[in-house]
């Protein structure tokens, strides 16, 4: 076992982890930080996103160990102080955005990551940035209005 | 997953000397080692993550004109670059944006999957391989399915490519797992024309002669006319035949051609 520190949602945290421990195990285990989800176990459906040091990457495809030192911002940081939710948060739940929820981590944190590089996407880079993040109940239509909704734009799809 | 050590050196001396070790494994971006690991296809003894030598990332124009890619360098940042716009285009294409900003380029050639995108852009670009150890032409380089001329412990530190005048690489993707069913990298020189093709072959990446002839004396669609990609030793599973493999060969080196022209 090694220990591993990094800045969680923005607090100092240490775990005790193996060679073998995942980022997501680390979170969901020792960190008690369950709302980042495993969904599959072959790196493809994104129920995992986080994000580390500012990038969104697969909690599940990376080890604990390599994010000593590291920022890290999972489902729990995205919420306001005063803990309603955030503006992308507020949005999926106004647009029906989630049904289950089981993908929803993801999907907020990959949109979060979309929205600073690019905070007025069109509805095909909104798709085409999701590509790594899988639904399996809303078909995807209200997830891209929603993210419309947060970057502050029309909601407006072209499949209506 | 079996258990294992997790080094994290930092600099290129250190983690030549970590592979050494006995059954010692260098882990790049862990797009493709870990899921790996997690079905208990590899079991290593030790991981050498190469995550933390500074000295293999980045990007960089030579005196020589060529783009130098160092092998620890996201596909996220190769597909930030503008010096190469076909790479740049390739690198945003593959896999999603969180599997970009981990999987490198480094990883990407040294596993050689037959559906990998890089290795028809190095293939098709005359791309050099360098290593720790040496120096490989990527015609070399390359030796069919999960095979290269790599030797145990041996880092990819650089991939250096020429860039051609005109270039595209068309990707008809595989729509589950986002690999190329068959992906066409066609490429322009001064001195005459390359197109690689990943994704189809038995083989691994290989080049299409016929169609290097053909485009290299006229570079369009209309010289492709009359010329059939073989279905020998070609890939046949579910997703697809080896004779649906050939026509897609053709069709993709056609609108390569168009783009790039
Ligand atoms: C959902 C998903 C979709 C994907 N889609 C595509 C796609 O469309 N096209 C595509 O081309 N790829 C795709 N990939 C694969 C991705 O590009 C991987 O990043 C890449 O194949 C491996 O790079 P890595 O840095 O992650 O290497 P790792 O997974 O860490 O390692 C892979 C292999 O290379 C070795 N290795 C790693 N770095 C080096 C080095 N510098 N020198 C020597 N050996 C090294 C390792 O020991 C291991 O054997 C996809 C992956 C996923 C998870
Ligand atoms: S759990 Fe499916 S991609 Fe991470
Ligand atoms: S809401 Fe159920 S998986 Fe997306």
């Amino acid at each position: 076992m090694t220990k591993v520190s990094m800045r969680v949602n923005g607090k100092a945290v240490t775990a005790e982890v193996e060679g073998r421990t995942l980022l997501v195990e680390a979170l969901r285990g020792p960190l008690g930080l369950t709302g980042t989800h495993v969904g599959c176990d072959t790196s493809q459906c994104g129920a995992c996103v986080v994000h580390v040091d500012g990038k969104a990457v697969k909690a599940c495809t990376m080890f604990a160990a390599e994010a000593e030192g590291a920022e890290v911002t999972t489902i729990e940081g995205m919420a306001n102080a005063d803990g309603s939710l955030g503006v992308i948060q507020q949005a999926f739940q106004d647009h029906h955005g989630l049904q289950c929820g089981f993908c929803t981590p993801g999907m907020v944190m990959s949109a979060a990551a979309l929205l600073k590089d690019n905070p007025k996407p069109s509805e095909a880079e909104i798709r085409h940035y999701l590509e790594g993040n899988i639904c399996r109940c809303t078909g995807y239509h209200n997830i891209v209005k929603a993210i419309q909704a947060a970057s502050g734009q029309d909601v407006a799809i072209a499949a209506e | 997953m079996y258990a294992f050590d997790l080094e994290r050196p930092t600099t290129l001396a250190d983690a030549i000397a970590a592979l050494k070790g006995e059954d010692a494994q260098a882990l790049g971006g862990g797009q493709t080692l870990i899921p790996t690991l997690k079905q208990r296809l590899a079991m290593p003894a030790k991981l050498v993550s190469l995550a933390g030598v500074d000295e293999i990332k980045g990007i960089c124009r030579n005196d020589a004109g060529r783009l130098c890619v160092g092998g620890g360098t996201t596909h996220g940042e190769i597909a930030a670059q503008s010096d190469y716009p076909a790479l740049a285009a390739l690198a945003g294409r593959i896999g999603d944006p969180a599997v970009r900003n981990r999987g490198t380029i480094g990883g990407s050639v040294a596993n050689n999957d037959p559906s990998a995108c890089y290795p028809a852009a190095c293939l098709a670009s005359g791309a050099t391989i360098v290593t720790d150890r040496g120096e490989y032409a990527a015609d070399d380089f390359f030796q069919g399915m999960f095979t290269t001329s790599l030797a145990e412990g041996e880092i990819v530190t650089e991939v250096r490519f020429p860039i051609p005048e005109a270039a595209n690489y068309q990707k008809f993707a595989q729509p589950a797992s986002r690999f190329p069913l068959v992906g066409v990298f066609v490429a322009r020189f001064a001195d005459g024309v390359r197109v690689a093709v990943t994704g189809a072959s038995e083989g691994g990446v290989f080049r299409w002669s016929e169609a290097e002839t053909a485009l290299s004396s006229d570079f369009s669609v209309g010289a492709l006319e009359g010329l059939s990609a073989s279905a020998e030793g070609l890939i046949t599973d579910l997703h697809g035949s080896a004779d649906y493999r050939a026509h897609l060969i053709k069709v993709l080196t056609g609108r390569a051609v168009t783009a790039a022209a």
